[in-house]
């Protein structure tokens, strides 16, 4: 009887503690949530949404460039390697021998395992030097270099998980394999598709390590696509350690818009599929 | 669900033509360097801008020793540095490049010290005190020799925490030129340059982050440039020169140091100012030179940075003393101008 | 017919270059890495791996500072954040009201799409001044006595990367974990509480011990990403190649360092060095993502990919 009873103390005891682990994890999310929410909202102004960085030092101004910026380098991003990344991950579910597909995975994950910051001197060693200059292109291969891996194999994902009858069906009505695969199986596996995509976004939207090489930044309006170009992570980051109080105010604006940005993102491809893959 | 896709999609592209637009419009000039003079810089091509309204001055700073790399790798199109290049740099860089002096600051130990900085006096410090403090031999700021140069101040008995730079930096370089003047010790164990292996410390980026991690941390000494304490409201220590005087960071003693060299200037402009014989001068000052090659190889570029160059160092040279930097006297000024002038533009 | 036949034909091919991109892109940074880092390579050989001195002025490098800063701030990670995420984990597929657990789950992950540098701003004003005022005094008062904590309290160094670093592979670990215990089939826990085993003792005996490999596989990915974390420990490490037992004490990691002197490095020896740690840390990573990969796999029996 005693043994039953202790038994039971340490079953209650042990659930009692993953509530308790639950409860924890939560904290520092709810911490940051709060600081950026409270320190983020009382910096917001219209400024910040409008103007250009003042010199170092002098208060005001705002981030509007890098909020620009960062669309632009994720919409570049995005531009080369979403249709990359979806069509690799087409290739590994439809074409691909499982050799090849073993290779490919395989290396997919060894890409989507590389610090980012490596990433970044690899952009910098193979594009601004030979440039002979940092810019938004090479800000953008980095992160687009990102992308790929979490794109290919959530779509490879997907399409697998697309019923073997619609693909047959379709074919054996004539239709050839371009057609199926784009009308037919890529719209069926749509919903996990964007949600890769989706999170993608949302990952590189963030990133700061790639760009301190790359992009590098940009105290006024981007200048086309081989100049250096601003951008809101980045801008955080030398705002986040400067010392100058009115920096500081605007890093936590700049972190709120970061990350209800981001997490407007995350929440669309959530609203997208309703229901996780 | 397409329509949305499509909608982002539309903004991207829309994004990206504008900015293509604006591309043709805009000469965009990149540097980088130094975080020392960033203060009047950022200053400068803020107000530049509206001078010339056709061209941007897009100045990132990341460090001297960054402004000597991303030259000499041609990714900038100016440098800038308050720790001069080496000969063997020169050498490497393939082309001549020229060192123009900006302005000249002093570089301040600043230091979070609660107890002390109620009291309206700034505290003073010996030049062996330094050296010792950053080779970590005094450990506490109530240290007999701290007290010595002191006295009347109530030292708390506390860990001194040393403050000093994570990157490659001219100001690092001013400073540690300066203890390897004064201190034997420093000069055959640490040496010179713009990285060195610090015997003791926190590290901090840029001048930025060294000042923050100061204003962070109680107990803590480090040393940034006058303008970064002064804006930060950052207590800063009084220096005892050869004259034997303690003297106060300041534009005049900045400029007496810069005073002391101005006649045995050598035509490069690489000169180090620490240590100066002034009776007046304050021994932790610094030229900071802004670096361009001789032949500019982009034409529309190369006007531009020859008129802005001209610009700095006449007009541009009124903002200097707001933000603390000394001014350049007008005798060297002559001598800059001559350089600038020599830059050829093809 | 024949039309339709090409437009097949190029189709493949055309997303055969892109899947095979991946491959090329993985191959093509490992080389380009490999030569930039040569000089250093062949400039300093074996021992860089064991040299402490990092002397920019007498080009004398050594990454054992930064190899030490970088896997005693993941491993410190993985203690606080191991148990933690097991324990959500476990709350999450086995004991959650099914109300709860959706919304938990998404809030688990929300806390993985906050991007770095924002961990780094939190970390500097709220988790740094909490470091410094009252919880390393605490360790510093009541356990003074291990090496761990001692010396002198900075706020920022060694704790603070670690723990900031917990909270951000806390998401991965719990979230792959969760999946892992969920696929333990059902009949297993059903048999052991037949057998009138407790909810607590199912647990450990049906879904753990079934589980053991893939939640070894989850803490590999967690450690994975922390081992490459940059910008949030760049903030708070405090920057300083040493080697010291105290947590209390500022570090530097590998990815920390190329963070800090990659644009600055002056000399082209400096410059590939630090490419040879960018090297190392890419070394490190590959091989432990090898090894997770396998142990997931073995276990749910198909490909999962973490963050």
């Amino acid at each position: 009887m005693n043994n039953y009873l202790r038994r039971k103390i340490t079953d209650k005891l042990m659930r009692a503690l993953t509530v308790f682990c639950a409860i924890f994890v939560l904290l520092p999310l709810i911490s940051i949530f709060v600081y950026v929410i409270s320190k983020g909202i009382t910096s917001i102004n219209i400024d910040f949404f409008t103007q250009l960085p003042k010199p170092a030092g002098e208060p005001g101004g705002g981030m509007a460039n890098a909020i620009i910026g960062s669309l632009i380098l994720t919409g570049m991003a995005s531009l080369w390697a979403i249709p990359a990344g979806v069509l690799g991950g087409v290739y590994l579910s439809e074409f691909s021998t499982n050799k090849l597909g073993t290779l490919i995975r395989f290396s997919a994950d060894v890409l989507s395992g590389v610090p980012s910051i490596v990433i970044g001197i690899f952009a910098y060693s193979v594009w601004v030097r030979p440039m002979k200059s940092f810019s938004a292109l090479s800000g953008a291969f980095a992160l687009g270099i990102i992308m790929i891996p979490t794109i290919m194999r959530t779509t490879e994902e997907a399409i697998r998980m697309v019923p073997h009858d619609l693909r047959e069906a379709s074919l054996a009505l004539g239709i050839n394999r371009f057609k199926t695969t784009i009308r037919i199986i890529l719209k069926t596996a749509m919903p996990g598709t964007i949600t890769g995509v989706m999170l993608s976004i949302a990952r590189i939207f963030g990133e700061t390590a790639p760009l301190l090489f790359t992009a590098f930044g940009n105290r006024f309006w981007h200048q086309g696509m081989t100049q250096p170009i601003a951008a809101l992570p980045l801008q955080i980051f030398v705002y986040a350690i400067s010392p100058f109080e009115d920096w500081q105010r605007q890093a936590w604006a700049g972190a709120l818009v970061l990350i209800g940005l981001t997490f407007v993102i995350s929440l669309t491809s959530r609203l997208v599929t309703k229901r996780k893959i | 669900m397409k329509k949305l896709l499509t909608i982002i999609g539309g903004v991207f592209i829309s994004l990206i033509i504008v900015s293509g637009v604006f591309a043709a419009k805009l000469l965009l000039i990149n540097g980088a360097g130094a975080t020392f003079p960033y203060p009047i810089y950022s200053k400068w091509f803020y107000e530049y801008a509206k001078i010339d309204e056709t061209v941007n001055f897009n100045y990132q700073s990341i460090g001297s020793g960054g402004g000597i790399r991303q030259i000499s790798e041609k990714t900038v199109d100016f440098g800038a540095t308050d720790g001069p290049m080496t000969d063997e740099q020169l050498q490497k860089a393939g082309a001549e490049i020229f060192h123009l002096p900006m302005v000249a600051g002093a570089v301040v130990l600043t230091y979070n010290l609660q107890e002390v900085s109620n009291s309206r006096s700034s505290l003073r410090f010996s030049p062996d005190v330094v050296a010792d403090i950053f080779l970590g031999k005094i450990k506490k700021w109530n240290d007999g020799r701290i007290a010595q140069d002191n006295p009347g101040v109530n030292l708390p008995d506390k860990k001194i925490v040393v403050v000093h730079r994570s990157d490659g930096s001219g100001t690092t370089f001013i400073f540690v030129d300066y203890l390897s003047e004064i201190s034997g010790a420093w000069k055959s164990k640490v040496g010179k340059g713009t990285s060195v292996d610090w015997p003791v410390g926190l590290g901090g980026k840029g001048n930025e982050g060294v000042t923050g991690l100061v204003k962070q941390t109680p107990g803590s000494i480090g040393y940034v440039e006058l303008s970064y304490a002064v804006k930060n409201k950052l207590p800063y220590g009084d220096i005892k020169n050869i004259a034997g005087n303690f003297i106060t960071p300041s534009l005049e003693s900045t400029t007496k140091a810069l005073d002391a060299k101005v006649d045995t200037m050598p035509s490069d402009f690489r000169v180090s100012l620490v240590n100066p014989s002034g009776k007046d001068a304050y021994p932790i000052a610094g030229l900071t030179w802004i670096l361009v090659y001789k032949k500019q190889n982009d034409k529309a570029k190369g006007e531009k940075i020859v008129k802005f160059l001209n610009w700095a160092v006449t007009d541009g040279q009124k903002y200097a003393a707001d933000l603390l930097y000394a001014p350049l006297p007008n005798s060297l000024i002559t001598k800059i101008q001559n350089k600038i002038s020599e830059i050829q533009v093809k | 017919m024949k039309r339709s036949k090409l437009t097949d034909f190029i189709f493949q091919k055309v997303s055969a270059v892109f899947a095979l991109s991946a491959v090329a892109f993985a191959i093509l940074i490992l080389f380009i890495i490999t030569k930039e880092a040569f000089p250093a390579i062949k400039n300093f050989g074996f021992p860089f791996l064991f040299n402490t001195r990092w002397d920019p002025v007498k080009e004398n490098f050594g990454a054992l500072t930064f190899i030490w800063g970088t896997i005693v701030s993941s491993l410190l990670a993985l203690i606080i954040a191991v148990p933690i995420s097991l324990g959500t984990a476990i709350y999450l597929s086995e004991l959650a009201p099914s109300k709860i657990r959706q919304p938990l789950s998404f809030l688990i992950e929300l806390l993985a799409a906050i991007p770095s540098v924002i961990y780094g701003l939190w970390g500097i004003f709220v988790l740094v001044p909490l470091l410094r005022e009252t919880i390393q005094p605490f360790f510093a008062k009541y356990f003074g006595f291990l090496p761990f904590f001692q010396g002198d309290i900075y706020g920022v160094g060694m704790m603070a990367a670690g723990i900031i670093l917990s909270i951000m592979i806390i998401p991965t670990i719990a979230s792959v974990s969760r999946d892992i215990f969920m696929a333990v089939p059902h009949s297993q826990r059903e048999a052991a509480l037949a057998l009138g085993a407790t909810r607590w003792e199912t647990i450990k005996l049906a879904v753990l011990k079934f589980s053991k490999n893939g939640v070894m596989g989850a803490v590999i990915l967690g450690l994975g990403r922390a081992l490459g974390e940059t910008m949030a420990v760049t903030m708070l490490i405090g920057n300083r190649p040493e080697i010291s037992l105290s947590l209390f004490a500022p570090a530097a990691t590998m990815s920390s360092v190329i963070a800090n002197e990659f644009t600055e490095a002056t000399s082209d020896l400096y410059v590939s060095t630090l490419m040879e740690i960018g090297l190392i840390l890419f070394g490190l990573t590959l091989f432990l993502n090898i090894i997770a990969r396998f142990l997931v796999w073995s276990t749910t029996n198909k490909a999962s990919f973490g963050k």
